[in-house]
């Protein structure tokens, strides 16, 4: 009986910003002081604030340690878990309030959240399928094994309202129910966890933190559309979601979870992971199913659906990860139960990936219905530096940007595809004042013009010619007209488009276009860029009157477009400057402006 | 796995050795004097008993911690509980056999073992 647990966060975020070296200086200090037998090191998933990492909690106090370095480790062992006495300065501001130190449940950032689909992330060890199981695991397919018929578990399914987290929002129940009317000799369930949205990571997440989640509600998944074999299709480049899910997955079969005649039901299933190389267009369904074979991964024309013809040309079901985790809670707690939670038409949570311009970045997650402002102001700890909000970027690639004055909106699947943009993958980008419009339909459409497959001319050569035109208006060379061909093309290219990849790459250009019109006007009209982002557009002025001549920006301007004695006022010859903005950084003085 | 009854069985065995993750869960706290006077009257044996016996019993909301020196070096290793209204029991000169009764006595049934404490130490 170990009297205290330490759960130092392993999921990428974290790791990336050192716990793996956090967890071998524990280590190291337990068995220095002799704990070894007092105090067990936990890895664990990711806690979701992923700003503050490598984070780390101590029970059973349930202390909150954030920013944790190595060399900390020894005054935290010596301290806390030899003595007793938290660490105060190490632990997350929030948390220690006047000399108390309070619960994680607590602070602003996880008050507002409804963990469902991370419930496990962060609170148990994703490697020990016993960790998962006390968290009632696998009770969910026990009870539909033994106690439900398909048909009953597809009508659980139905009623609670659940809709795909992938993106698009398709009903899952009645996906299950499609799957299952068809009839085969063999049929498949798959995971879609080929997360390409830049910024989105909650899939990751859910595999890295509590891979057996997903096992479980694809075996449930099977047992209610009649299929004995899964496959997981994940992305190459999260390499620990795919190492823990291995082990998962190794482990579930020792326990009999996987393999044949399950909770002596009758019921066999198995499952298989599948790497992929990590282009965007394999995140869409038939491309991915078609990847899985081996083949090229290019999407086909639909009919015939998955359902009908999947993989192998047999019945699949193809379901998004963050989808699967809401599963076995449907089942435990029942459809009321989930249906009670989100607005009229999307039930549930929904996580989001929190990135761009807030002080809070990581996952969070919400019921369906939570607006905007709750999720960045409150939760999200609002944005740095006392910038003003300019507009939120929901779905990615795919999706559309959403202004301040849609900020109370409850964010569901309707409400954002009414304001022009998607609820996507869970992706939500802020942007402040200093971010230009044009310039990010310009970002987000470079990434679609690369991860086009060319497969349909409408995606291949559109989004290309879209792009020319951004790139156009960037550097101050397009008129008014275009602004208006752009439109033009964009509904040309949704509505011929093959797959969903070209169906929705015109939409961060839409909302743009729609809500900041004004932007491009500028650009256009008056060869200016509001935010100061176009290069093109800009220009770096030195004031006369506020130059002291210290001579600081000469000498750091790195193609010498800076002249002037020492003690006079210096001045930028703007055919050499490369606008690097090197200068400003240097000024004591505020004298050098951008316009 | 064959069975529904096999599975709870390991959630059973699992649930008190993570119980102590829950941290609004516990009700009693048990507090172990461990600065240099606690752990050199022997504070340490003291603390694993407890650990173990809360462990064997299956308890999973009482939080074990320990503190530093509370300045009566001459009683300890002292141990201190505080019930679910956060009376403070003061327990002194303890052993790991004592605290195995504290465990039994204080925590499972409700009594304090007046004998072991404070008051009660000439």
């Amino acid at each position: 009986m170990y009297r205290s647990h330490v759960l130092v966060c392993g999921g990428t975020g974290c790791t990336s910003s050192g716990s793996a070296k956090v967890i071998e200086a524990l280590e190291n200090e337990i068995a220095k002081n002799g704990l070894q037998e007092e105090i067990k090191v936990i890895k664990t998933g990711c806690f979701g604030l992923c700003a503050v990492g490598p984070i780390m909690i101590v029970y059973p106090e349930g202390c909150f340690y954030s920013r944790v370095e190595a060399s900390d480790i020894p005054e935290i062992v010596e301290e806390h878990l030899v003595k007793g006495r938290p660490v105060k300065r190490l632990l997350y501001k929030e948390t220690v309030e006047n000399d108390t130190i309070k619960s994680l449940n607590h602070t602003q950032f996880y008050q507002k959240q409804k963990r469902v689909a991370l419930r496990n992330c962060g609170v148990i060890d994703p490697e020990n399928i016993d960790e998962y199981i006390a968290h009632d695991g696998y009770e969910a397919l026990a009870k539909c094994l033994t106690e439900y018929t398909p048909e009953q578990v597809i009508q659980i399914i139905l009623d609670s309202g659940l809709r795909g987290r992938g993106g698009a929002g398709f009903p899952t129940g009645l996906k299950w129910k499609l799957a299952a009317a068809n009839h085969d000799d063999q049929k498949y369930v798959a995971c879609n966890a080929d997360e390409g949205d830049p910024g989105a990571f909650m899939d990751r997440s859910v595999l890295e933190g509590d891979p057996h989640a997903i096992i479980e509600a694809m075996a449930i998944a099977g047992y209610a559309v009649g299929a004995t074999k899964g496959f997981v299709y994940i992305r190459a480049e999260y390499p620990i979601a795919v190492k823990r899910l291995e082990i998962a997955i190794e482990q579930a079969r020792e326990y009999g979870l996987l393999g044949k005649n399950i909770f002596s039901s009758g019921f066999d299933f198995d499952m298989e992971i599948r790497l992929g190389a990590g282009a965007f267009v394999c995140g869409e369904e038939t491309a991915l199913l078609t990847s899985i074979e081996g083949k090229r991964g290019e999407p086909r024309p639909r009919p015939p659906f998955p359902a009908q013809k999947g993989l192998f040309g047999k019945p699949t079901l193809l379901n998004n990860v963050e989808t699967y985790a809401n599963i076995t809670q449907i089942i435990l707690n029942g459809p009321e139960w989930f249906s009670s939670m989100g607005t009229e038409k999307s039930k549930g949570t929904k996580v989001f990936a929190l990135g761009g311009k807030i002080n809070n970045t990581g996952l969070v997650e919400v019921p369906m219905g939570t607006t905007l402002r709750e999720v960045i102001e409150e939760i999200g700890g609002g944005i740095p530096n006392g910038k003003k909000f300019k507009a939120a970027q929901t779905g990615g690639p795919s999706g559309g940007c959403i202004p301040a004055q849609h900020f109370d909106v409850p964010i569901d699947y309707d409400n954002l595809i009414s304001i022009g943009s998607m609820m996507g993958s869970g992706g939500l980008i802020v942007m402040d004042e200093d971010t230009c419009m044009v310039d990010i339909a310009k970002f987000f459409l470079e990434f679609t013009v690369e991860e086009s497959c060319g497969k349909c001319t409408p995606c291949r050569i559109g989004t290309k010619r879209l792009y020319e035109m951004l790139e156009k208006i960037t550097k101050g060379e397009g008129t008014l007209e275009d602004l208006d061909k752009m439109e033009e093309l964009c509904y040309y290219i949704k509505n011929n488009s093959l797959c969903g990849l070209g169906q929705t790459a015109p939409n961060p250009v839409l909302s743009t276009l729609r809500y900041f019109r004004d932007e491009y006007v500028a650009h256009v009209v008056e060869k200016r860029c509001p935010a100061g982002v176009c290069k093109d557009l800009l220009s770096y002025e030195i004031i006369a009157d506020k130059c002291k001549g210290c001579t600081a920006c000469a000498r750091k301007c790195p193609v010498n477009a800076i002249s002037g004695a020492v003690k006079q006022p210096h001045v930028i010859d703007k055919s050499k400057c490369i606008k690097c903005g090197a200068c400003i950084e240097t000024c004591k003085f505020a004298a050098i402006i951008k316009k | 796995m064959k069975s529904l009854e096999e599975l709870r069985a390991i959630k059973e065995q699992m649930r008190t050795k993570i119980g102590i993750r829950n941290d609004e869960n516990a009700k009693k706290r048990i507090v172990v004097g461990m600065a240099t006077c606690g752990i050199a009257a022997g504070a340490r044996p003291v603390l694993n008993a407890i650990s173990e016996e809360l462990g064997k019993r299956g308890i999973a909301d009482v939080a074990v911690s320990q503190t530093g020196c509370i300045g009566i070096c001459q009683y300890e290793p002292v141990v201190e509980v505080f019930d679910e209204n956060g009376e403070k029991t003061t327990y002194v000169k303890m052993s790991p056999e004592k605290a195995v009764r504290v465990v039994n006595d204080h925590i499972v049934n409700g009594n304090v073992v007046t004998e072991f404490t404070i008051g009660a130490v000439k």
